[in-house]
């Protein structure tokens, strides 16, 4: 379980102050799969970066299955926006996977068993002596999800992942991100800037304010578990709560403006 | 095919004109190259390869080898650490600045004669490219690259030995490139000052005595190795880092 609570940020450049996160609160309980959308310039990344330790808040609290964040978590993995970056262009892909099983200093056995269950899961089963950089973008971020699923999290942190492949490789990629909630039962928190794809995959979709950041408004997503890209997308109510987080979404931006 | 005959070509032409030009040379200091080529084989025996060009090179060896670990250890900790970049940093612009030949007698007078002497120069002029690569490409390092060491608790040794080294490998052998070709040159010159072996000693033997064909055939078997060094240099590299050959060729060619 991710509980984020009066989480605040702000950013000193020599004497001016700027505030990217205001007050933030909310939970995602473990199993769950919620998404998180804002107007862009939200501060959504600040708030990931926040919650993965990799930045210090001003105020607030984070704390994951009941351990406060002060660092990165060990039960945390997180999938970056920028997989070309993210991948380290020098390893194979199995190596890029192993690596932080590695560090977790478990046994050669075990690490190519992850590896290889890994790889399978997100459909590229023998690619693992390629480099990522022979693979294609949509591939690519493939690789990054294995990364995460081999380390075993039990909280997934997604900024934006599909935010640089084309729309049919990210139909897919959506896809494969819910059949892995579905089958690992792992907690995922999914950032987008997407309102539609923040519909489509999660359970409950949390709506930013923009900057200075708030939670704007919660929506429960009542569509049935099983979805798929032709038929939930042509759903009634997909389309009604769709409608509902893009009013939330413009109010937002609009009461920024005034 | 193609590609031998393109790297070939042109010292053949060389080659080929000076052996013409210089065929019927009078001139005692720039003798005809067959007199030189006669004398190569002649001065260059087994012996003399084991008593002038080895300790040469295994002073090259040692020099660089030396210049090299003192070099990428010296950069990571600098590359990495903002304040100790703050504090160093105009002081290694300014012994960076220093010709290294100069010092030889400087390092003559605490060092004495012997191969320590020409260790140390050859570590003193190979170490600034190789450090202030390493600064840079450790500094260049990805901050999503960093980013991801992190989240995924990649700390400590680890993170430099699987990350930060990698990551700036491809700005140390360009480092290292120039420090080759640095080091050749100090090896030959702590050699003409004091020594009583080596290639660069043996050279000014010859010209001293004026052996001018054996001379000559020196300054060719020194383009030689400096050559052959090269290009091992290059099949080095392109081994380790193929992954960035590779990735820019890609990049490239989007």
């Amino acid at each position: 379980m991710l509980e984020v609570h009066g989480l605040r940020k702000t950013y000193k450049s020599g004497r001016r102050e700027v505030e990217a996160l205001r007050d933030l609160t909310f939970t995602v309980d473990t199993g769950e799969l919620v998404c998180l959308v804002g107007p862009s310039g939200c501060g959504k990344t600040t708030l990931l970066r926040c919650i993965a330790g990799l930045l210090e808040p001003s105020g607030g609290k984070i704390s994951l299955d009941g351990h406060e964040v002060s660092g990165p978590a060990p039960g945390l993995a997180m999938v970056f926006q920028e997989y070309g970056r993210s991948l380290f262009p020098w390893m194979s892909v199995r190596d890029n996977v192993e690596l932080p099983l590695k560090q977790k200093k478990l046994p050669r056995t075990r690490r190519a068993e992850l590896v290889e269950e890994a790889l399978g899961a997100v459909g590229l089963a023998g690619t693992e002596s390629a480099y990522p950089w022979q693979l294609s973008g949509g591939m690519q971020q493939r690789v990054a999800i294995a990364r995460a699923v081999a380390y075993e999290p039990s909280t997934l942190l997604m900024d934006e992942p599909f935010a640089a492949v084309d729309a049919q490789t990210r139909a897919d990629l959506e896809d494969l991100v819910r059949a892995l909630w579905r089958r690992l039962g792992v907690t995922v928190l999914f950032i987008t800037h997407d309102i539609d794809e923040a519909v489509y995959l999660g359970q409950r979709v949390v709506m930013l304010s923009s900057s200075p950041t708030v939670v704007q408004d919660e929506v429960t997503v009542d569509l049935p578990a099983d979805r798929d890209q032709l038929h939930t997308r042509a759903d009634p109510r997909f389309t009604e709560l769709r409608t509902h987080v893009y009013e939330q979404i413009q109010q937002a931006k609009l009461s920024q403006a005034l | 095919m193609k590609r031998i005959a393109y790297v070939l070509g042109l010292p053949v032409v060389l080659f080929a004109a000076w052996f013409l030009i210089s065929a019927g040379s009078e001139n005692f200091y720039a003798p005809p190259l067959r007199d030189i080529l006669q004398s190569f084989g002649k001065t260059w025996t087994l012996d003399r390869l084991d008593a002038d060009v080895l300790p040469s090179l295994l002073r090259l060896a040692a020099g660089y080898a030396l210049a090299s670990v003192i070099g990428v250890a010296l950069g990571v900790a600098i590359g990495l650490s903002r304040g100790l970049r703050a504090t160093v940093e105009p002081v290694l612009e300014f012994f960076r600045a220093i010709p290294p030949p100069v010092l030889v007698p400087v390092i003559m007078l605490f060092a004495g004669i012997g191969d320590g002497m020409k260790i140390i120069v050859i570590v003193f002029g190979c170490v600034w490219p190789v450090l202030l690569n390493t600064v840079e490409g450790v500094r260049a390092v990805d901050s999503v690259q960093l980013d991801t060491a992190k989240a995924y608790g990649i700390g400590g040794p680890a993170r430099i030995r699987e990350v930060i080294l990698p990551a700036a490998s491809p700005q140390i052998v360009a480092g290292l490139r120039q420090a080759l070709s640095i080091a050749i040159i100090l090896m030959v010159i702590s050699e003409m000052f004091a020594a009583s072996n080596g290639l660069g000693f043996t050279i000014v033997q010859f010209q001293r005595s004026f052996a001018i064909p054996e001379m000559w055939s020196g300054i060719i078997l020194l383009g030689l190795l400096g050559f052959l060094l090269s290009l091992l240099f290059r099949l080095a590299e392109r081994r380790a880092l193929r992954w960035y050959h590779g990735l820019r060729s890609v990049v490239r060619g989007r």
